[in-house]
């Protein structure tokens, strides 16, 4: 059981980094990050069958910290959106060398 | 606050709080440093750069004033004809100076006592240890004070006079926009004096040292605004430097081959050590010494040290710090009697300074210069007592040197005080030290002058000052180690050590002889003879304030009663040897070792002889100079010709300065005007590196745009750069 929940999540975490490298969007690369988080979260779930209760406390400090980071996160692709009118990250390059 | 007490006879009694010594002068320096930052901010009169008499004043005029003075601006004021505003806190820096002093002093008393009624009993200092400070590894440093007879003698000096010299300033700088300031460094000064003389262990007493040397740098700076102070200042402070590389160096030696620098365990561990091993650490000690103390070949610091105020001179300059170096050597008399070798170098550099220092001091004009080439030629002789393994006498030295000398730069401070008053109320600019403008002086100032006599007697080594038992027994020492000690045995440089114990012994009272000359110079000419300072000033001369007398008195009896504290066996007009007992824990046995586990023979006729010798020498030199010198026909300064011949030649102090100049100063600054700024500065670093050649960019540029190529902005692409970076990474982990 272990085996499959752990490819399972790898499958994700694998969907996820792609997303990030590829897409352009602010929004669908936050989402993609956030696919990310949860692959981790089944991994801890998974092997908490395995090593003790303590994969699961980890899991709610993990879901908190996402919703904070989701409430942050939004709200600075907001003022993006309303300083440039757009949230495509190719376009948002203002900080460089 | 404490972390351990070890066992001792002084565990329960007041030593108990031996660390408030340090911690008083240092609440002073607190205190006092506060009330002068306090009203920088709101008068403003503390800082000499906002001085009220500069503002009416154009910068060329104040400069020519300060030029007038050629290295100290005289008396108690950085200039003359200024507008006196007393410090606004004035009256609470009287009060707080002087008194963490006098506390400190009684602190120090009641101490004394203590020890005194454990008496045979404290065979080990009483240590105490407050934390610790330095783990590092093998090495435990802590911070630790040690109490025992050789460390309270210097506590009882330096709280003893330093508390009246202090308030002896109450008087001399009362004046001085500065004063709070003045105090705060002085103070300082003594809380850096005691943690010195009470460090357990070298680090410890390191840090003392540093600091004393700090203060002394900050008081021969004190009129900052002359460039000449701020330049003797700078002068100490180097040379000092270079001195204190030697002793860090002895330090590393004891570490890497003892592992341990403790005092106490490197006395129970220092015969394991290799006999050339001793010999480098003790040497590079003494050159920690050489630098601290004012010897062969680092001593021309002292002298232009007199830039600072003469309260300065008398505490840092003549009594106190300057004889670290003995004190050192004392301390390590467990290293230093093991090493025949460096014995004997430590006499032959001491006897070296004491008649070079005393030869200059024979044709110096500035009273202070003249008092200080006596003080570098002293210090000479207690590096000869303690060189030669005689260890009480080399302190005994110290404290009656501390005494007279103290007695004179007051006294001198005195007479410099009177010449700038009597200066200052006719408006003229001249030298307020310089003897030739002086003489006759005794007339106005009978009491400085009498305390001066006394002084001078002593200094000379005159029956029964003090400086006559502390001399003679140095010189008696030396005598009679060239008969019979391990430093008689030993070679020094090829010569046997007799010889040189002999020659040393010979160089001794030739200086001795220079000093009663110099002294009874420097007398002739301040106080006898014909008035030279001029007509209208003549009517303003005067006694100082009682304030400033008070302590001259009692540094007067101390001078006189000083040899009363190590009589030696010949002569029975009190109890014998208290010193020599008192230190016998300390030094005892470093002592015997050197003269072969017997007291030195007692032979009456040798020792008669050895003591008439002395005196005929002492007073010899006081009749020549009696004779020779004519007061009479001095001049002023203003008037006065430009000596020739040798006589030139001692007054320019053998040139000594400009050779340094010369061979040292000179190449160094040389070499880093050409090399160092022009070439690896200027050309390498500016040039080929930053700015670049020739319209190309230097490496640092090139390097700095091609890293700027690497952000580019792009979100994406640092995601790529992080996950190939982690894949790397993980890769590596799990491929290996």
């Amino acid at each position: 059981m272990l085996a499959e929940a752990l490819f399972f999540s790898a499958v994700l975490f694998t969907i996820g980094v792609a997303g990030v490298l590829t897409r352009r969007n602010a929004i669908i690369v936050f989402m993609c990050v956030e696919l990310m988080l949860n692959a981790v979260n089944l991994t801890f779930v998974a092997f908490s069958q395995v090593y003790g209760v303590g994969g699961q406390v980890f899991v709610f400090f993990v879901m908190t910290v996402a919703a904070a980071e989701a409430a942050v996160g939004l709200a600075i692709i907001i003022a993006l959106f309303r300083h440039r009118q757009t949230v495509n990250l190719q376009n948002i390059n203002l900080l460089k060398g | 606050m404490l972390l351990q007490e070890a066992a001792s006879p002084l565990a329960g009694t007041v030593a108990r709080w031996m660390w408030a010594l340090p911690l008083l002068p240092l609440l002073g320096f607190v205190l006092n440093g506060a009330l002068a930052i306090l009203s920088a901010y709101h008068a403003g009169s503390s800082d000499p750069g906002a001085h009220p008499h500069d503002l009416h004043r154009s910068p060329e005029e104040s400069h020519e004033a300060h030029a007038g003075h050629d290295i100290t601006a005289g008396g108690a004021h950085g200039d003359d004809h200024h507008v006196v505003v007393r410090h606004r806190f004035a009256g609470l820096t009287s009060l707080i100076g002087p008194g963490v002093l006098v506390l400190a002093f009684g602190l120090a008393v009641a101490i004394f006592l203590a020890m005194q009624s454990a008496g045979g009993d404290l065979r080990t200092p009483f240590v105490q240890r407050y934390y610790e400070w330095m783990p590092v590894g093998d090495l435990r440093i802590d911070a630790a004070f040690q109490l025992d007879q050789l460390s309270m003698v210097m506590i009882l000096v330096v709280t003893g006079v330093g508390m009246l010299i202090h308030l002896f300033s109450v008087g001399y700088m009362r004046d001085d926009p500065g004063y709070p300031r003045y105090f705060a460094y002085l103070n300082l000064f003594v809380a850096f004096m005691l943690v010195l003389v009470m460090g357990a262990n070298y680090p410890v007493m390191f840090v003392g040292w540093e600091g004393v040397g700090l203060c002394s740098y900050l008081l021969i700076g004190f009129w900052f605004l002359d460039k000449a102070n701020a330049d003797a200042g700078k002068k100490a402070f180097i040379m000092n430097r270079i001195g204190d590389f030697g002793f860090l160096v002895a330090m590393f030696i004891l570490y890497a081959n003892l592992g341990t620098l403790e005092i106490e365990s490197i006395r129970a561990q220092a015969g394991a050590l290799a006999p050339g091993l001793v010999t480098w650490i003790c040497l590079f000690f003494f050159l920690g010494c050489t630098g601290k103390s004012a010897q062969i070949p680092l001593y021309t610091w002292l002298p232009d040290a007199m830039a600072g105020p003469t309260p300065v001179s008398a505490l840092i300059h003549a009594a106190t710090m300057v004889t670290a170096g003995v004190y050192l050597i004392a301390r390590s008399n467990f290293l230093f009697a093991l090493s025949p070798v460096a014995g004997l170098t430590v006499v032959v550099v001491g006897a070296l300074t004491a008649i070079f220092a005393a030869s200059i001091g024979l044709k110096q004009w500035d009273i202070k210069k003249v008092l200080a080439y006596s003080t570098v030629s002293q210090l000479g002789y207690m590096f000869v007592g303690v060189g030669a393994g005689a260890y009480v006498s080399g302190v005994f030295h110290l404290v009656t040197h501390a005494f007279f000398k103290a007695l004179l730069f007051l006294g001198s401070g005195s007479v410099i005080f009177a010449m700038h008053r009597a200066y200052h109320a006719t408006h003229r600019d001249e030298d307020s030290q310089d003897m030739r403008n002086m003489g006759g002086l005794s007339r106005y100032m009978p009491w400085t002058f009498l305390l001066m006599l006394a002084a001078t007697l002593a200094i000379a080594g005159i029956f029964p000052f003090a400086g006559f038992f502390s001399k003679d027994e140095i010189l008696g020492a030396v005598f009679l180690r060239a008969r019979g000690s391990t430093l008689a045995d030993a070679h020094w440089l090829g010569i046997p050590g007799n010889i040189v114990l002999y020659a040393c012994y010979a160089l001794g009272l030739a200086a001795a002889f220079m000093t009663a000359v110099y002294m009874m110079r420097m007398l002739l000419y301040t106080f006898l003879g014909p008035n030279r300072t001029g007509e209208r000033e003549r009517e303003s001369l005067g006694e100082a304030p009682w304030i400033m007398t008070g302590p001259l008195l009692i540094l007067g009896v101390l001078s006189v009663a000083g040899g009363w504290l190590n009589l030696p066996e010949s002569i029975k007009i009190g109890r014998i040897g208290l010193l020599d007992r008192w230190l016998e824990p300390v030094v005892g046995e470093s002592t015997l070792r050197i003269t072969h586990g017997s007291a030195p023979e007692a032979n009456p006729t040798l020792e008669y002889s050895l003591i008439g010798a002395a005196l005929v020498i002492a007073v010899a030199g006081i009749i020549v100079a009696w004779t020779i010198l004519k007061p009479a026909r001095l001049l002023p300064k203003r008037e006065a010709r430009p000596e020739e011949g040798f006589e030139r030649v001692l007054a320019n102090k053998y040139y000594v300065d400009e050779i340094y100049d010369e061979a040292v100063v000179e190449p160094t600054v040389g070499v880093s005007r050409s090399l160092l700024w022009h070439g690896i500065d200027q050309g390498l670093i500016d040039g080929l590196l930053v700015s670049g050649v020739g319209g190309r960019r230097g490496l640092a540029r090139f390097v700095g745009w091609l890293g700027s190529r690497l952000q580019s902005g792009q979100v994406g692409t640092y995601a790529w750069v992080l996950v190939v970076g982690v894949l790397l990474v993980l890769g590596a982990f799990t491929i290996r």
